[in-house]
């Protein structure tokens, strides 16, 4: 039998670590970890932050990253070691047989050049194409990948295109020099969801037409269950699980592979609304200072005391920007937000020291929004403090009562926010949110930038913690998926305004409006041939206009 | 004292040594500071351990008197531009709006002329005096400090756990004394050791080019350009000031560096 | 008017406004003097007539809004004055002086600017490993150095002990143009040595930035040679940071002349603005100041002009 295009056996990788303080020491980051690769399939790597998945998919390039080492096994392409060519074997082989999409095109293009000029580069430089054939595969490209006016795209600078067109030439730049093996590095991560599906769609076509192979890496099981044949579940720079999509997806023998696939399958039942809000915004209109447009269009919403509102949006819908008007920290041009039957000031200062203590707020980066000089006693402590006077034993007391609802335990009050995880970071900004007994908590996105289990971990302490103190949570995101998890009603913004608003079984059923039905489709589901069935369902449509 | 660096603890004796030297002087010193001792330019001798200067006085005495001069106006410089800059950068940060508009090209405006040239300028027109010297260095000096304390600030100011604290409803005082200037330290204190630095060579120049410290006084820049005429005729005097300003300089900076890595891992975590 | 036209002409139109302010603040500077020139000039112990009738000649009744605007046109008319302490015209004075400097400068920049540039490449390529760390060594020491201890080291060990150059630089028309290299070989060394680690340094970080750039990455994932990535990819984005540098140090370079012109006893700028600093010739040192400053703006000016022009998002905008 011939040899399979990529064959890895028993990879180590290493790399040196910098503790602060401390001597450098170097760490595994990948160990054990065997696969192999037939011409023309696709293999998905697959696995939270620091599972080794990047890291895996470089050494099919023998790269190492920033300091990162690969210290043992094989890596053979087409039946010869990689790791032991010399300089100018690697130079022959990158670029040419294998090579790599990166998650941020707009950082891996260079600003200086233009992009055709960048997308054969590789081509011209390994001789495998004249400078004409090259471009006119690049326009066909171009065309293949859905990109408007293929043939003058490449005369343009990569900051004059958007992010999904850019990821796309990215896309066009690794097939240009017809490699047997592309490494697609999270290629859809950095893009809105409606973006991404048509990114991932033009990724699978050209996949296919091309009868290339590759790998592709992931976190999100769901995107990386429409585009590969195979797949690897990685933790730890280990192998969990590897198969067969189908049976990864549909019969997971792992513990880890199951948690995965089940991820955000929280079962929720929906609060029916009562006739007492405890927030009301209506006919918030805002701008901000400068700027000659509004960014919030006359939004009027509601929430209970004791529920959940979800506002979902992409990036630029104002959601954000609701949360800033709601807090005080941006005063609304028109319309006003009554809290608690009391009308807000519209300006922070104008707030009572009541208004402040019951209207708290989290943060998507728990990182930054805790004082890294300050021990999590006295970021707990604070509110405590400044709104009730607790001092000495009785504060200590409560900030141990708080560590204990958020399930951390007296053992984390003298330590510092740099020494605990990113669960662990924003469950301590939930405790100092809760120190202050709101009634309100707004939540900026405080899941997304967690892995999806931590995540899960982090949206059932809310929900529990809902149930016990009675308290509503105003929930910005972007992902569906969490909002299915946990709103009782959604407001769903679009470019300023709420486009769709309601209970959460009235916004999540038919008939839609047509943004929201965009938004709906685009969400990844986990489930084999879904993204088939959502572009064969969009042209059908669009045929019927 | 354990994890000092052996660079960090060199340069924490020298300063020290220095430090206690430019205190002590007047016990240390074995001679007087304007005592004519000997001939001119003696070579080094157990009377005169760095020989004697251009005419006759003790140089070592001269040293210790005159690292007390030059230590003395540099502490005070930096103390200056350290308080005036920081104080001034923290509330151009905190104020925002024109405040810090208007502070900001202001000091754009003084630091678009060469610090000594500047410094050249006022002092063809002002009496020549240790306080004005410490007040013109200080006040040009403050302009990097308020700089960079500003720039540090804004960075913090936009950070989520100073908008946290905002919204807590915590007053000014509380936002830039406990989560504003913890974790603008460190930076700011790894600054003073280089603006203490420049302090030190900024009076010495000025005290060569006749134009800082004022006869019978003595500072290192002093005692270089009283003895420079030695240089051509092989004497070596000139050098001895100029290598104690560098010896001093480095130490500092030495110290400096690893206060800056010290408090950054800190900010890190305590190591887990 | 294409975007980066538009940028260029307002950084121009800033320099020459921070020009004129630098002309006020330099003119205010002198004004704060606890008397005046007039008593400056004539000592405690002049008589209140003589002190008059000077204040009479140097136009001192005017009040000091009219005084600068005068001042200001004369400048402006290549007018700078008349120095107090000779009566001679300080335009003329000055130009031999300037030319002199300009000369020690310029070639001291021929010099350390290569070799920097060089050596900051250098330390790239070897980064971490021992000519890297000589390097960051070399310049912690010399930001700590004194330029007149470096002059006056130079001077020891290589003029005086060695008698390879002259200890004193002096330069004028009748010599040909190796004589004056000759002449200003030991202040151009000591220039070099000042300003090469700060720019040396500052040239290894800006590199250093470009090669830690995403795309960097892709073009050695690519397959391209060395030569191509650093050529093709990162020399085009690393041009404006490093003329930055270079601009930065030479502007740095123009003070530290004030130093090393005083040291060797160069007939300068720097020696003549000192000289009339000590000898209170306040007209001199206005005019010395003024043509500093706008070296020194003029300089950062044109850094900030050749990173617009060098930005491809501003070249090619949307």
């Amino acid at each position: 039998m011939a040899d399979p295009l990529l064959k890895v056996t028993d990879l180590k990788i290493e790399a040196t670590a910098y503790p602060p303080g401390e001597p450098p020491q170097d760490i595994t980051i990948v160990e054990g970890v065997s696969f192999a690769l037939e011409k023309g399939r696709v293999l998905g790597l697959i696995g939270e932050s620091g599972a080794g998945k990047s890291t895996i998919g470089l050494s099919a390039m023998a790269y190492g990253r920033g300091g990162v080492r690969i210290t043992g096994g094989q890596v053979q392409v087409n039946g010869r070691d990689i790791l032991k060519l010399g300089t100018s074997g690697l130079r022959r082989l990158r670029g040419a047989e294998v090579t790599y999409v990166a998650q941020s095109a707009a950082a891996a293009f260079n600003p200086a050049r233009k992009i055709m000029e960048q997308v054969t580069e590789a081509t011209l430089a390994h001789g495998r194409a004249s400078k004409r054939e090259a471009e006119t595969r690049a326009v066909a490209l171009f065309d293949k990948l859905g990109l408007p006016d293929p043939e003058t795209f490449g005369n343009r600078y990569p900051h004059q295109v958007s992010g999904g067109q850019l990821q796309r030439a990215m896309t066009a730049l690794a097939l240009c020099p017809e490699p047997e093996l592309v490494i697609f590095d999270e290629p859809t991560t950095a893009l809105d969801v409606t973006t991404q599906i048509d990114v991932l769609a033009a990724i699978k076509d050209a996949i296919r037409d091309t009868g290339v192979a590759a790998l592709y890496i992931t976190h999100d099981l769901a995107v990386v269950a429409q585009v590969s044949d195979d797949i690897m579940v990685l933790q730890n720079g280990h192998r969990v699980e590897y198969g067969a999509t189908d049976q990864i997806i549909n019969a997971p023998r792992e513990d880890y592979t199951r948690a995965l696939v089940s991820v955000r399958s929280i079962v929720h039942e929906e609060k029916q609304p009562g006739d007492d809000p405890v927030l009301q915004a209506s006919h918030v209109t805002a701008r901000y200072k400068g700027t000659k447009f509004d960014v919030l269009h006359d939004i009027n919403v509601a929430l209970d005391a004791g529920q959940t509102l979800a506002v979902v949006g992409e990036s630029g819908s104002g959601k954000s920007t609701l949360a800033r008007v709601i807090t005080g920290l941006l005063p609304p041009s028109k319309g006003q937000i009554t809290f608690a039957g009391r009308r807000l000031s519209s300006d922070l200062a104008g707030r009572s020291r009541e208004d402040l203590r019951e209207l708290q707020m989290i943060y998507q980066m728990a990182d930054v929004a805790m004082n890294p000089r300050q021990t999590v006693g006295t970021i707990i402590g604070r509110p405590l403090e400044f709104y009730f006077g607790h001092r000495g034993a009785e504060k200590q007391r409560r900030v141990i009562e708080l560590l204990d609802k958020i399930e951390m335990g007296a053992g984390y009050i003298d330590r510092y926010p740099a020494e605990l995880s990113g669960g662990q970071k924003q469950r301590v900004c939930i405790a100092r949110a809760l120190a202050a007994e709101p009634r309100l908590i707004i939540c900026d996105e405080v899941t997304s930038a967690l892995d999806p289990l931590v995540a899960d971990g982090i949206l059932k302490l809310l929900l529990n913690l809902q149930k016990a103190e009675n308290v509503a949570y105003l929930f910005i995101t972007h992902d569906l998926a969490t909002v299915r998890a946990i709103a009782d009603s959604i407001a769903v913004m679009y470019q300023g305004r709420v486009v769709r608003y309601g209970t959460k079984s009235q916004v999540l059923a038919p008939p839609y409006d047509d943004y929201t039905d965009l938004l709906l489709s685009s969400v990844p589901e986990m489930k084999l041939g879904w993204l088939e069935e959502v572009i064969a369902h969009r042209k059908m449509e669009s045929a019927g206009h | 004292m354990r994890g000092i660096p052996i660079s960090a603890l060199i340069g924490l004796a020298f300063t020290a040594a220095y430090f206690l030297a430019a205190i002590f002087a007047p016990l240390i010193a074995p001679y007087g500071l304007s005592e004519i001792v000997g001939d001119v330019w003696e070579p080094s001798s157990s009377r005169h351990l760095l020989g004697t200067d251009s005419i006759g006085r003790d140089l070592l005495t001269r040293m210790i008197y005159g690292g007390r001069t030059t230590i003395f106006i540099a502490t005070m410089a930096t103390l200056l531009s350290f308080v005036t800059g920081s104080v001034l950068g923290f509330l151009a940060a905190v104020l925002g709006g024109w405040m810090d508009q208007v502070m900001s090209r202001l000091i754009d405006l003084l630091m678009s002329i060469p610090t000594l040239i500047f410094a050249l300028v006022v002092l063809s027109v002002m009496p020549v005096t240790i306080p004005v010297l410490i007040a013109v260095m200080g006040l040009l000096d403050s302009t990097r400090v308020y700089r960079l304390a500003r720039a540090v600030a804004v960075d913090i100011n936009v950070m989520d756990f100073v908008e946290a604290a905002r919204l807590r409803g915590e007053g000014r005082g509380w936002v830039i004394f406990r989560e504003i200037l913890p974790n603008a330290l460190s930076p700011l204190v790894a600054e003073m050791g280089l603006r203490f630095i420049f302090a030190v060579l900024f009076v010495s120049t000025l005290s060569f080019l006749g134009l800082g410290v004022q006869p019978p006084a003595a500072d290192w820049g002093g005692i270089v350009k009283e003895n420079k005429d030695g240089i051509v005729y092989g004497i070596p005097a000139a050098l001895v000031p100029a290598f104690a300003i560098a010896t001093l300089a480095i130490s500092v900076n030495l110290v400096a560096d690893w206060v800056l890595n010290r408090t950054t891992s800190l900010k890190g975590g305590r190591g887990g | 008017m294409h975007p980066v036209l538009i940028l260029v002409v307002q950084r121009i139109a800033l320099g020459l406004l921070l020009l004129v302010a630098a002309s006020v603040l330099i003119f205010a500077g002198t004004m704060i003097l606890p008397g005046d020139v007039a008593q400056s000039i004539l000592g405690q112990s002049a008589t209140p007539e003589a002190l008059a009738n000077l204040r009479a000649e140097l136009g001192l009744n005017e009040p000091p809004v009219t005084r600068y605007f005068n001042w200001l046109f004369g400048v402006v008319q290549g007018d700078l004055g008349t120095a107090l302490t000779n009566g001679q015209d300080i335009a003329t004075s000055m130009g031999r002086r300037l030319s002199n400097t300009l000369f020690l400068a310029f070639w001291a920049a021929a010099v350390a600017v290569p070799l920097a540039i060089f050596l900051g490449l250098l330390a790239v390529l070897y980064r971490d490993q021992w000519p890297d760390k000589l390097i960051s060594g070399v310049t912690l020491a010399s930001i700590s150095i004194p330029e007149f201890l470096i002059g006056y080291v130079l001077m020891y060990f290589v003029a005086v002990q060695l008698g390879w150059f002259s200890t004193v630089a002096m330069i004028n028309d009748s010599m040909t143009l190796l004589e004056k290299l000759s002449a200003i070989a030991l202040p151009v060394a000591v220039l070099t040595l000042v300003v090469l680690a700060h720019m040396m340094r500052m040239t290894r970080a800006a590199i250093l930035n470009v090669m830690q750039s995403a795309y960097i990455e892709t073009a050695e994932l690519k397959g391209l040679s060395a030569f191509k990535v650093i050529f093709r990819h990162a020399f085009p984005n690393a041009i404006a940071p490093i003329v930055n540098v270079v601009m930065i140090n030479l502007a740095y370079l123009v003070v530290g002349v004030v130093v090393i012109e005083v040291v060797f006893v160069y007939p300068g700028m720097g020696q003549y603005l000192v000289d009339h600093v000590s000898k209170r010739d306040v007209p001199v040192v206005q005019a010395c100041g003024l043509v500093f400053a706008a070296v020194y703006i003029g300089l950062n000016m044109v850094a900030d002009i050749v990173s617009i022009l060098a930005n491809p998002r501003l070249r090619h905008p949307k």
